[in-house]
């Protein structure tokens, strides 16, 4: 029983690292880069929520995701744009710089503090059993929103154009594909999806701070790499499995101090065994 | 007398101006503090600058010489500080006391326990790319961080941290200088031999230098293991310098700050990782002394700024021309040596992509599609095999 509900949290957690590392992995097929704001994104989408809340939770979701996206889209025009064509240590280092910049003006807006705020929505009780809702409505939201991804993708205009650029991105405006316009889209994707986990995040731990983006940011990132950074279905196998392997590792009290070390350890080995991820493609590389 | 000074004109004093600038500095100030004349702070600060430099100019031979981004540079810091520490402990303990010996025996431990870490670290670098060597590298730092955060108190400390023993403070930034030659000595002459040469081959390009006979898996090690040393050395002088080792300091953030130092004195550099590890280590410690609670963030935000502007503006290729027309090495040249002004001088051998002994491409396909330089992908037919 009680592995039923480590189970369910675990998947939980799993979901917003899913919908993060969606976020990563989009950005790095269409646009070749690892977005390290990305984390702080997240932070962004948590502290308007924070700011938002006491007026009306409908209009905090809504205003973080409105402004995740346009954060999203101006760091990308004026950090990752000008870098086009240049080397990839080059834009890492810029997203490196940008997260740190987020950080710091965060802590500049709303001091170093945390800001605690309760958030309850009860419990499901089911006999023994007791599982909160949030962790509920996280796991239905984020599954509802993988499986609305993917559809986006598949059967829609400006999702197929993305498929094509992350293909092979000459060919794409060949095609007559705005690429420019794709990849703005697709930040614009990552930062909402950042906004929402933001949100279950924030219900899940309900203490805001300014590094509060850091560690789901790089669990995520450790997900996407898992599932192999570039696909969707990737992102998802990967941010499920580290949720349900963080929380099985945390329920064993010998290994729950250990339980980051025991996830990059995992991300280690599987890039070991499988240099691209589960589900990676393989690239060839040419002279 | 003649036979002296023609070999003392022969010598290449350019070659070694950082040895002779770090040398003098470390005499000058060595003789005031034995002297008694420099405070308590000015000795952390040089302290401080010395492990920065160690740091930063051991990092650049893996990210701008071998070409790998490491974000785990911390963590080999770590490992020294945690280890060399324990054992200058347990040697203090003994008839060998708290003396230099004890130094150099921690010294050695610790840089050869982060040495065996970078080893481990290599290894995955001989499969991954890039990217996702980054996120390994990362993943490292944090295994680390955990680990010692976990441990006992009897063994390291766990999360209180590691007390250390002390070392005369007037002589230890001494010491921590010699380390700087030493890390110069080896790194900067590890890169003029025939080895730094392969190394930056493999930077350039992997598949072309293992084509040319490059033993590619060796020389990725060797720079990760070399790298890893001497932040095991910083890391060990570290421990020495604070009255208390905890793990909370080598985070990432820590490693992001050794990189700014190296993007910032140009990466491929290591007379400019010298300098900017100077300049933020001093802005830094004279920062936290001016601005206290919040306000210390911006520092942070001042830097994150600096490192955005200056990696677009060294690296957009929109801007490529006026790089080319500002460059600070052209002005100079302008200014005090008219005749060899080096913008002026272009070798058509290393441009043969403009030198029109083939048929233009674009003529032929003389379409009217304008192509974005969008990626690598997408680069001019005409240039197409030459950028790669």
């Amino acid at each position: 029983m009680d592995f039923l509900i480590t189970l369910v949290n675990g998947l939980s957690l799993g979901g917003i690292y899913a919908m993060i590392a969606l976020g990563y992995t989009m950005v790095y097929g269409i646009a070749k880069m690892l977005n390290f704001a990305h984390g702080d994104i997240i932070m962004v989408g948590g502290y308007t929520i924070l700011l938002f809340l006491p007026i009306n939770p409908v209009l905090a979701i809504v205003a973080a995701i409105v402004f995740c996206v346009i954060v999203g889209i101006v760091v990308e025009k004026c950090a990752y744009k000008p870098l086009r064509g240049s080397s990839p240590l080059a834009v890492l280092i810029t997203a490196i710089g940008v997260s740190t910049l987020l950080q710091s003006l965060a802590q500049v807006l709303f001091g170093s503090a945390p800001k605690q705020q309760m958030v309850d929505l009860g419990a499901l009780k089911i006999g023994e059993l007791s599982i909160g809702y949030s962790t509920i409505i996280t796991l239905v939201c984020s599954i509802a929103v993988m499986v609305a991804l993917n559809l986006f993708v598949k059967y829609t205009k400006t999702g197929r154009a993305m498929v094509a650029v992350s293909e092979d991105k000459g060919a794409a405006q060949l095609m007559g594909i705005n690429v420019n316009f794709i990849i703005m889209i697709t930040f614009a994707i990552g930062s909402a999806l950042a906004a929402l986990a933001g949100l279950f995040y924030f219900l899940k731990i309900q203490t805001m701070t300014t590094t509060f983006g850091a560690l789901p940011g790089i669990k995520a990132f450790t997900a996407a790499v898992i599932g192999g950074i570039g696909s969707i279905p990737g992102a998802m196998v990967g941010g499920l499995l580290l949720g349900v392997i963080e929380c099985i590792a945390q329920s064993i009290p010998a290994l729950s101090p250990y339980t980051d070390a025991i996830e990059f350890s995992i991300l280690i080995i599987i890039l070991l065994v499988k240099p691209t991820g589960l589900l990676g493609k393989k690239r060839r590389e040419k002279v | 007398m003649s036979k002296f000074t023609s070999t003392f004109k022969s010598i290449k004093w350019k070659k070694y101006i950082n040895y002779i600038a770090i040398a003098i500095v470390t005499i000058v100030l060595g003789a005031l503090s034995m002297g008694g004349a420099l405070p308590q702070s000015t000795l952390y600060l040089l302290e401080k600058i010395a492990i920065s430099i160690i740091l930063a100019v051991s990092l650049s031979l893996v990210v701008g010489f071998l070409g790998e981004l490491s974000l785990g540079h911390a963590g080999f810091m770590c490992v020294g500080a945690y280890l060399g520490g324990k054992i200058s402990a347990v040697i203090a303990s003994t008839a060998l006391g708290n003396g230099i010996v004890t130094l150099i025996i921690s010294l050695i431990v610790g840089g050869i326990c982060a040495g065996a870490c970078g080893f481990i670290v290599g290894l995955p670098a001989l499969r991954l790319k890039g990217d996702y060597l980054a996120i390994v590298t990362l993943a490292f730092g944090e295994i680390v961080k955990v680990i010692f955060q976990n441990s006992s108190e009897k063994s390291f400390g766990g999360p209180i941290g590691l007390p250390t023993p002390r070392f005369d403070k007037q002589y230890l930034f001494i010491v921590a200088f010699l380390v700087v030659l030493l890390t110069l000595a080896v790194i900067q002459n590890l890169i003029k031999s025939k080895h730094g040469r392969a190394i930056t081959a493999i930077r350039d390009n992997e598949i072309a230098a293992r084509a040319t006979g490059i033993n590619v898996t060796k020389y990725k090690l060797m720079g990760f293991i070399i790298a890893a040393v001497f932040a095991g050395f910083a890391g060990v002088l570290f421990s020495y310098s604070q009255n208390n080792v905890s793990s909370a300091t080598f985070d990432y953030n820590y490693s992001i700050e050794i990189l700014v130092m190296v993007v910032l004195g140009g990466m491929g550099s290591i007379n400019g990782s010298i300098i900017s590890a100077t300049l933020i280590t001093f802005l830094n410690v004279q920062l936290q002394n001016v601005l206290k609670g919040d306000l210390a963030v911006l520092k942070d935000l001042i830097y994150a700024l600096i490192l955005i502007v200056l990696v677009i503006y060294n690296n957009a290729p929109a801007l490529k021309g006026f790089r080319e027309k500002y460059n600070l090495r052209n002005l100079w040249h302008k200014i005090f040596k008219p005749k060899h002004d080096p913008a002026k001088v272009r070798d058509d051998a290393a441009r043969w992509d403009v030198v029109p002994t083939k048929i233009a491409m674009d003529e032929v396909l003389s379409t009217d599609i304008v192509i974005d330089n969008v990626g690598d992908n997408s680069a001019d037919i005409g240039e197409r095999g030459g950028n790669k």
